[in-house]
């Protein structure tokens, strides 16, 4: 059984062609962390309802735990680790180290890629542009004060 | 504690390759206790941040501290080093005092240097504490160094340039050579035993090129790639053929607190004693009854540690919040001598108190002593997270007070309660084995281990038991309730996230029914100046805020936590939409720490246990049936979301001459009762059992 379903897939990630041969079927996450061993992306559900898993996929947010890898072929994939390569992400990145904007940090790659996507988006959201923006995220620490107001840093600056 | 089992500077600081090794056995689950402690030794010693490090904290390296836990890591390892670098700044400047001239307070230290001003006398601090004696002792008396300026530090937290950048490492993401991951293979409830595995899962395992471990009931999945692993963990547990017996009882567990045949003990000063239990109050002019569900501590990263059996050696990496206590109780279930056992901490996500993580280590344990020389990674799924962590008890506070006036004169507090303490210590008939869960499956099984009463001081479910107000009769019960459903233990706060938002319930309901100012009612039972203080400086604030607009309501809610530590006013506006939901709008909070080391990680801190425990009000409640644990995932088990959070200010009171107070579990019961305070200013309903469901608010309306 098993290694007859193996394919080769090519993918772009963070500006990069990689091949990797993989069952179809497994979900993104995991090539991403244990092929490419991009460990910043985190798996906290495996049901798209917390946010951990996010990378961008042209630009727009996804969440990287359900879908199969296949369905990411062609595609730009941009990770936690690619995210300095945007302009946005990085001044996304420094305001959330200013106000430090995380405590355990399990959920903060995925905060940042979704931040950098809204901003991208809407370069001056307002509150609720923001809460609507990270809402498919949890944060189990609390941080959300500071993830607000980092982000709204980010958008001024 | 800390100090008097390590008595020597080296246990707590040491220098080598130019860098300040501060060693502590406390760990870093999120709460910043590793930039606290790096300010500490920053601050007395003047070594610029980037050359102080924290040691790896590993049982055979690291002072044993026993559990991070009970905010006691500021007042335990941050004392013990400040006193040892207080210590160490004291004998730097006597030496080089009497050897260069000069008084010894006259030589500082600042930018990693030891000088004389005005002299050129400049020694490097690092090199000079690599040649002091390895044996000199702490002085425990050692004061801390005075502060020159007038707000206190805000170090930037350690990690978080990595952690944004996606490159700090927890345990889930370690990867090494010939490493194979695990997963356990779960019944659908804890009753349920194994009757067989069928020939054709097995199979199915073997064509993947995966291996089973069994022993007994506990079943694990291991194999050289994860996805494989997962997926077909999760078939296999709905493939095996599970005897499931009676199922979980559906018994409400509100009833079975009162029910069951309890320990009880009189808790004069939340101080269990043997002692004979007062009378109930007679005819008491204010009664009331406040519950909370079962709660789940919802790590966002599900537990996780990797294992490997080599050399009749077993070592571990786990995000255990007692790595020592956790190493006997494995050694023990192993039947291993302890010194064969090292684990070492690294960090999981934040934990909230005890979750998964021990029970994964042992697992990982297991799986690798099936398969030696070989690394073992071994996660748990979300749905192993939320239906097999031990959770937050349910719980019961029943209070009653006598009034004259507008004062409390008699005041009696009883609480029921399973244990806050299934963590697996060692104890009397393998106590420790039988508090890890992997033990109740095996062949040979171990435990459950029954709940013995803990009558330590403010512990477990009578910690702020006693109200904090200065009332002169005072009787105070804890009940230790057993056979009750669910496996619990330690969560954020124990018992005194219950037990404030009772007290601060029953404080509000009291003063507007004497018609007081719930603030002022509060400062006329309060006779500590900083508890008063907090107070006022919150009516204060609250005295800026705008108008409240309709349904909208404004709670208050004070406490100290353990009546000892940081001292936390809240304030808290919302709103009870025409849904029966609530929405928070604004929140304040007050906070007297002592001397803060970190103001950052302080406010922090309080921000997030406000937001915390703001889940826990709104939200949180684990659901079961006869077929087992209904809450398996985010969806059924809903917690707060950032289409929630209310803009939170936080206000410090520094006090540079007292001393550092623990902080980490101070917000969270104030917040509790001042959601509940505002619920009722807004609709008039005076809410009792936690989680505040819209469902539960249209049933309080019904009646």
């Amino acid at each position: 059984m098993g290694a007859r379903h193996l394919v080769t897939l090519t993918l772009n990630v963070n500006g990069e062609m990689r091949r990797v041969t993989s069952d179809p079927d497994t979900p993104l996450v995991y090539v991403l962390r244990d092929e490419f061993k991009l460990k910043g992306t985190k798996l906290g559900c495996g049901l798209e309802q917390c946010g951990a898993c996010a990378v961008l996929v042209e630009g727009a947010p996804v969440l990287s735990c359900v879908s199969p890898v296949s369905a990411f072929e062609g595609k730009s994939i941009t990770t936690i680790e690619g995210i300095d390569a945007n302009d946005t992400g990085s001044r996304v990145q420094a305001a959330f180290v200013t106000y430090s904007a995380a405590q355990c940090g399990y959920c903060t790659a995925g905060l940042v890629v979704a931040a950098t996507a809204l901003l991208d988006d809407n370069p001056s959201p307002n509150r609720v542009d923001i809460a609507q923006a990270l809402t498919p995220h949890l944060c189990r620490c609390g941080s959300h004060p500071r993830v607000f107001r980092a982000v709204k840093a980010a958008a001024k600056s | 504690m800390s100090l008097a089992a390590y008595p020597r500077i080296a246990d707590w600081i040491t220098a080598q390759d130019g860098l300040l090794l501060v060693r502590t056995g406390k760990v870093d689950i999120g709460q910043r206790i590793s930039t606290a402690l790096i300010q500490i030794a920053h601050e007395e010693l003047g070594v610029p941040f980037n050359r102080i490090d924290i040691a790896t904290v590993r049982t055979d390296k690291a002072p044993d501290e026993g559990m991070t836990s009970g905010s006691n890591s500021i007042e335990q390892s941050g004392k013990a080093v400040q006193c040892a670098a207080a210590t160490l700044r004291a004998t730097l400047r006597k030496r080089l005092a009497s050897k260069y001239g000069g008084a010894p307070e006259e030589w500082a230290l600042a930018d990693g240097a030891i000088f004389l001003p005005g002299t050129n006398h400049r020694f490097p601090v690092i090199e000079l504490i690599e040649n002091l004696g390895k044996d000199d002792l702490v002085d425990p008396a050692a004061l801390p160094v005075a502060r020159p300026y007038q707000s206190p530090p805000r170090p930037r937290m350690r990690g978080i340039a990595e952690m944004v950048r996606g490159g700090h490492a927890f345990i889930h993401d370690l990867d090494v050579p010939g490493m194979w991951h695990a997963r356990v293979v779960r019944p659908p409830h804890v009753h349920a035993r194994l009757n067989g595995v069928p020939e054709t899962a097995r199979a199915r395992l073997a064509a993947k090129g995966l291996h089973l471990i069994e022993d007994g009931s506990f079943l694990a999945v291991v194999g050289p790639n994860e996805w494989p692993v997962v997926d077909q963990a999760q078939k296999l547990a709905i493939a095996c053929d599970w005897d499931v017996g009676k199922g979980l009882p559906e018994t409400d567990v509100f009833t079975l607190l009162n029910a069951s045949k309890s320990a009880r003990f009189h808790a004069p000063k939340a101080a269990p004693t043997k002692g004979p239990i007062p009378e109930p109050l007679v005819l008491p002019d204010h009664t009331a009854r406040y519950e909370r569900t079962y709660q789940l501590h919802g790590s966002l990263g599900p537990s996780a540690a990797m294992a490997q059996w080599s050399d009749g050696v077993l070592t571990l990496k786990s995000h255990s919040q007692g790595i020592y206590p956790l190493r006997e109780s494995i050694a023990d279930s192993l039947g291993l001598a302890l010194e064969k056992v090292i684990i070492e901490h690294m960090p999981g996500s934040g934990c909230y108190g005890h979750t998964g993580a021990d029970d994964a280590a042992f697992e990982a344990a297991l799986v690798a002593m099936a398969h030696p020389d070989r690394p073992i990674l071994l996660k748990w799924s979300r749905e192993d997270e939320h239906m097999w962590e031990p959770f937050a008890p349910a719980m019961a506070v029943e209070l009653a007070a006598k009034t004259s006036g507008r004062s409390i004169t008699a005041f009696s507090a009883e609480v029921f309660s399973d244990t806050h303490r299934g963590r697996p210590r060692p104890g009397p008939k393998r106590a420790g084995p039988g508090k890890l869960l992997a033990n109740r499956f095996r062949e040979t099984p171990i435990g459950p281990t029954p709940a013995a009463p803990n009558m330590g001081v403010h512990a477990g479910m009578h910690r702020n038991l006693d109200p904090v107000y200065a009332i002169e009769n005072k009787r105070l019960v804890k009940n230790l309730v057993p056979d009750l459903p669910h496996r619990t233990s330690a969560m954020r706060c124990l018992g005194a996230a219950v037990n404030i938002f009772a007290i601060e319930s029953f404080m509000d309901t009291i003063a507007r029914k004497s018609g007081a100012d719930p603030i002022a009612f509060r400062l006329s039972h309060l006779d500590d100046d900083r508890a008063r203080n907090v107070l006022l400086t919150l009516q204060d604030q609250l005295s800026h805020w705008p108008d409240l607009t309709e349904a909208t309501g404004r709670g208050v809610a004070f406490a100290q936590y353990k009546n000892a530590m940081t001292r936390v006013a809240v304030a808290i506006e919302l709103t009870v939409n025409d849904m029966a939901e609530i929405q928070l709008h604004r929140a304040a909070i007050v906070a007297d720490a002592g001397r803060i080391v970190d103001a950052e990680g302080l406010t922090a801190q309080l921000e997030g246990g406000l937001v915390q425990a703001a889940s826990w009000a709104l939200h949180e409640e684990v659901k079961w049936d006869r077929d087992g644990i209904q809450t398996r995932d985010w969806d059924s088990y809903p917690v707060i979301r950032f289409d929630n959070i209310p803009k939170v200010s936080v206000t410090l009171q520094d006090q540079p001459d007292e001393k550092s107070l623990g902080a980490g579990e101070a917000s969270p019961g104030p917040t509790l009762g001042a959601i509940g305070n505002a619920v009722f200013d807004a609709v008039g309903l005076r809410l009792t059992r936690l989680p505040f469901t819209a469902a539960s608010i249209r049933q309080a309306a019904y009646h």
